[in-house]
């Protein structure tokens, strides 16, 4: 196959980016996306060119280190695919792709392709845990738990953290995102304890590092490698809104038991 | 060099409890004045650092990741052992213990299998409390499945992610630390050397990967949770950051590395496909529960598989091994797969792959159910091999998956280095020869929730520990090396990339060190490796500079490193004149082709001591005590 890259080049925060395009002429359809770039790669290097900078790790659709926004579309063509999962065969010969990386206030360009995505770290570390030390759990049959929640929890639990739904996103919501740790936890029993201190300190810090609000575009959904399902922004709405009247914080409210 | 394992006296039974007391203690009011380091964010490592946090100590991470959630424990899919009985099928910790042993080839140390059996049961309940939807019956209970080298449902987990949950359970640990300001993350950061003052470990270099900023962090214990170094093979199912960097530089140090010939050779992965291959895929080993492996019985046959008729079939597993059949253990079903390619039944374009077929579970079972139990793991399989294997029986392969040997560490998971400690994969301790599948998971967080934080407060309370801070001379001398080293890479100005370097390095690797090996093969390597070293040094192109993001820089460091351990490895292998679990040398094998130890001559850890860059390194030994079992031939017929 013979293909022609455009590709966003840009050589650090700070600096203006640009495209840049690439032929790669010999590229077997066998081959994964970032193998295709691997080729590219190493035959600019031996040109003397700095190589296309992208994130990758595992290279089999779960790590979510990879970040490519593909024509457009986060990971690119195939749905629920990764793009280190994504093969050439699902391009025909001739192609012309635009490579991009993740657009979005909240996750800065560090260099070409490669974002910073460490605001998801902090969403997690302002709730997305449950708070059971070392040592202190209960033997795990003690709990039992209903097959459907369970199941459910793990549909929620299969995010893999790679930030598509905030590319997809018109707004840049982090919504899908963060919307599947609380359902994973409020599925749970585990989670019931920390269940609206949670969901109300994970939905401000989502807001502080600047992600957008959503609209129920629903885009996100659709760029989800892992089809986590919008039912966990329902999910996670309602749950704030309990935990915010808990609280009393809707504006005019002043007695802390109005939605007990 | 001394190797003393410090293994408790008494019954294995009370080893460990016994051991807990008489460890000296660091009191909750003083744990906050001793720092620790931990390198990399995997299981070990996460739950190490989440741990030793919530006890008190001050926790610095290290990853070179862009977030620890995505170490590659997440890629572990199969699941995690647990001796918890729950199938009332006969389970024990006794149980556990032995069936890991054996699996092993008797070449683990009887006391810190057994403590890994005991603890193996507080994993589930720490992990369940956390959240980690593991796979549950109608009635709400924990389900269980089989795997290899094991006859009974002891296997927890949670679809074919049992790892990502797992890894997602500590990192929520460590996140919910780092959101007290109790664990400092420092992500995207790699360490490049050690730091060792007067003979103790007391910190580490790290490069910024972002800035290029090379930084110097002083502590009272370093833990090294950096994994195994499968990628010296080039083409591995280990993600492609997988390094032996931090190891190698603490061997440089003086840490012992044992038993580097002891590598696992997973049985079923998508075979390679062509030369631009970067990494290679693993199907999950819980997929042997239904799918039956099987090559024609006749050489060169290449008819679609399912034309083939049952009796011209050679399902040689089932055949060979009839109480395990497809669940023998990994290095056995890799060698049988090995076997039938070299006899020239091997089936695919390239003849390097054999039939796993899921026809007459579809039939016993029907579809859904084994859409439910495996349907991750087929569409996985589709999207990189264009076929259903629904209708059609996956084609795989062996590759390289994990690797048993590792820095040598005592009971206490200490190195020979004083305050140096090496958990999970990163050390040799617990798997022997050979890893049972589902047991990693098991290691790792065994050794980061509950064994690694009690034993380093023993250390930290016993150690005369002197003031160091990062004005010592041995600090900016370690800076130095890493500046030296990076400057070198970089000025090299040669012409071949460090990826091809890499591939040549792994092809001779697999075709040496592989799946079989012999003394005139491992020679023949040890002559051709210290040549492409030599080359690599030479003729190696790095684009860039050191002053920001640099991945080719990042790669060109490892690759370096690998260089100088697959010499180890060979050298290990070539001296270890036995064949024990994963390390088949062809020499010694049964009439009908098992391995053959030599408990005579071998059964001992090998644990190598560096000796410069100019003298081979030196082989020291620990004997393997087995007071509690028999060394047995190991049978799984």
């Amino acid at each position: 196959m013979k293909i022609k890259l455009n590709v966003w080049r840009q050589r650090s925060r700070a600096e203006a980016g640009s495209f840049e395009s690439y032929a790669a002429d010999d590229v077997s359809e066998d081959m994964s996306f970032l193998e295709m770039l691997d080729v590219v790669n190493e035959r600019l290097t031996t040109e003397g060119k700095d190589p296309i900078a992208f994130d990758h790790d595992c290279r089999e659709g779960i790590c979510g280190s990879c970040s490519i926004v593909i024509d457009g579309r986060p990971h690119g063509p195939k749905d629920r695919t990764t793009a280190c999962q994504l093969h050439m065969r699902s391009f025909p010969d001739g192609a012309e792709i635009t490579l991009e990386p993740w657009r979005a206030g909240a996750f800065p360009i560090v260099k070409d392709l490669v974002v910073d995505r460490s605001a998801f770290d902090r969403i997690i570390q302002a709730g997305g845990f449950v708070s059971v030390p070392t040592g202190s759990a209960v033997d795990g049959n003690a709990l039992p738990i209903e097959k459907e929640n369970a199941d459910l929890a793990m549909d929620a639990a299969a995010c893999i953290g790679c930030g598509a739904c905030v590319a997809a996103c018109p707004n840049a919501s982090a919504m899908l995102f963060t919307s599947a740790k609380i359902s994973q936890l409020a599925l749970l029993p585990q989670g019931q304890p920390e269940r609206w201190r949670r969901v109300l300190s994970m939905v401000e810090t989502m807001d502080e590092e600047g992600f957008g609000s959503c609209t129920n575009h629903g885009e996100c959904m659709a760029a989800c490698p892992k089809s986590i399902s919008l039912d966990n922004i329902a999910r996670m709405n309602r749950d704030w809104m309990r935990a915010a009247l808990r609280s009393g914080r809707r504006a005019g409210s002043t007695t802390e038991s109005a939605a007990d | 060099m001394k190797l003393d394992p410090t293994i408790p006296a008494g019954p294995l039974e009370t080893k460990w409890d016994r051991h807990q007391l008489e460890m000296k203690l660091v009191s909750p009011a003083n744990k906050r004045k001793y720092r620790v380091i931990v390198v990399g964010t995997g299981l070990a490592g996460a739950s190490a650092a989440a741990t030793m946090a919530e006890s008190g100590y001050q926790v610095s991470a290290y990853c070179f990741q862009d977030s620890p959630r995505r170490a590659h424990s997440i890629a572990a899919q199969g699941g995690i052992n647990a001796a918890k009985n729950y199938q009332n099928d006969g389970d024990s910790v006794y149980r556990l213990f032995y069936d890991t042993i054996k699996g092993g080839d008797f070449r683990a140390r009887e006391a810190n299998v057994y403590r890994l059996a005991q603890t193996s049961m507080k994993i589930i309940d720490q992990c369940v409390a956390q959240g980690v939807p593991f796979a549950r019956e109608y009635g709400g209970v924990l389900a269980n499945r089989s795997f290899g080298g094991a006859q009974v449902s002891r296997t927890f987990y949670a679809r074919g992610q049992t790892g990502q949950q797992l890894l997602l359970g500590a990192y929520s640990a460590l996140q919910r630390m780092v959101g007290l300001g109790r664990v400092r993350m420092f992500a995207r950061h790699e360490m490049l050397e050690l730091i060792v003052v007067n003979g103790v470990a007391r910190g580490i270099v790290t490069r910024d990967l972002v800035s290029g900023e090379v930084r110097s962090h002083v502590a009272d214990a370093v833990v090294l949770a950096t994994g195994g170094y499968g990628n010296v093979f080039y083409l591995s199912t280990n993600a492609k950051g997988c390094n032996t960097t931090a190891n190698w530089r603490a061997y440089k140090h003086g840490a012992a590395f044992a038993n580097p010939c002891f590598t696992q050779i997973h049985p079923t992965c998508i075979p390679v496909s062509g030369d631009y291959q970067s990494k290679l895929t693993l199907m999950s080993e819980s997929l042997r529960n239904d799918g039956r492996i099987w090559v024609p019985k006749q050489q060169g046959d290449k008819r679609q598989p399912q034309t083939i008729p049952e009796d011209e079939r050679d399902y040689y597993l089932e055949r060979k091994y009839p109480s395990y059949g497809n669940l023998a253990p990994r290095d056995i079903a890799s060698r049988a797969a090995k076997e039938a390619c070299d006899s020239g039944r091997g089936v695919g374009r390239t003849g390097l792959g054999v039939y796993l077929d899921f026809a007459s579970a579809i039939e016993r079972l029907g579809e859904p159910v084994i859409r439910e139990r495996y349907g991750n793991l087929f569409e996985m399989y589709e999207r990189i091999t264009a076929e259903n294997p629904y209708t059609t029986p996956m084609r795989i392969f062996p590759a390289t998956h994990y690797t048993m040997g590792g820095l040598w560490v005592d009971y206490n998971l200490m190195s020979t280095i004083p305050g140096l400690h090496v958990i999970g994969e990163a050390n040799f301790s617990d798997h022997g020869a050979n890893r049972l599948g589902a047991s990693a998971l098991m290691q790792g967080l065994a050794d980061g929730y509950f064994i690694l934080p009690h034993t380093i407060g023993h250390w930290l309370a016993t150690a005369k520990l002197e003031d160091v801070t990062t004005d010592h001379p041995a600090v900016k001398a370690a800076e130095a090396a890493v500046a030296a080293r990076t400057q070198r890479l970089l000025s090299i100005g040669g012409k071949r990339t460090a990826a091809s370097f890499h591939r040549e390095l792994g092809q001779i690797i697999w075709d040496e060190c592989g799946l079989a090996r012999n003394a005139s093969g491992l020679k023949s390597a040890l002559e051709r490796l210290p040549k492409l070293r030599e080359e690599f040094w030479h003729d190696l192109n790095v684009p860039g500079d050191g002053a920001g993001l640099n991945q080719s820089l990042e790669r060109a460091g490892r690759v370096a490193d690998f260089l100088e351990l697959g010499e180890l490895m060979c050298l290990d292998a070539l001296k270890r004149e036995e064949s024990c679990g994963g390390h088949f040398r062809v020499e010694h094998q049964t009439e009908d082709g098992e391995a053959l130890r030599d408990d005579e001559r071998f059964c001992h850890v090998a644990a190598w001591e560096y000796a410069g860059d100019d003298r081979d390194p030196i082989r020291h030994t620990e004997p393997l005590r087995f007071d509690f079992v028999n060394l047995a031939q190991r049978s799984y017929k």
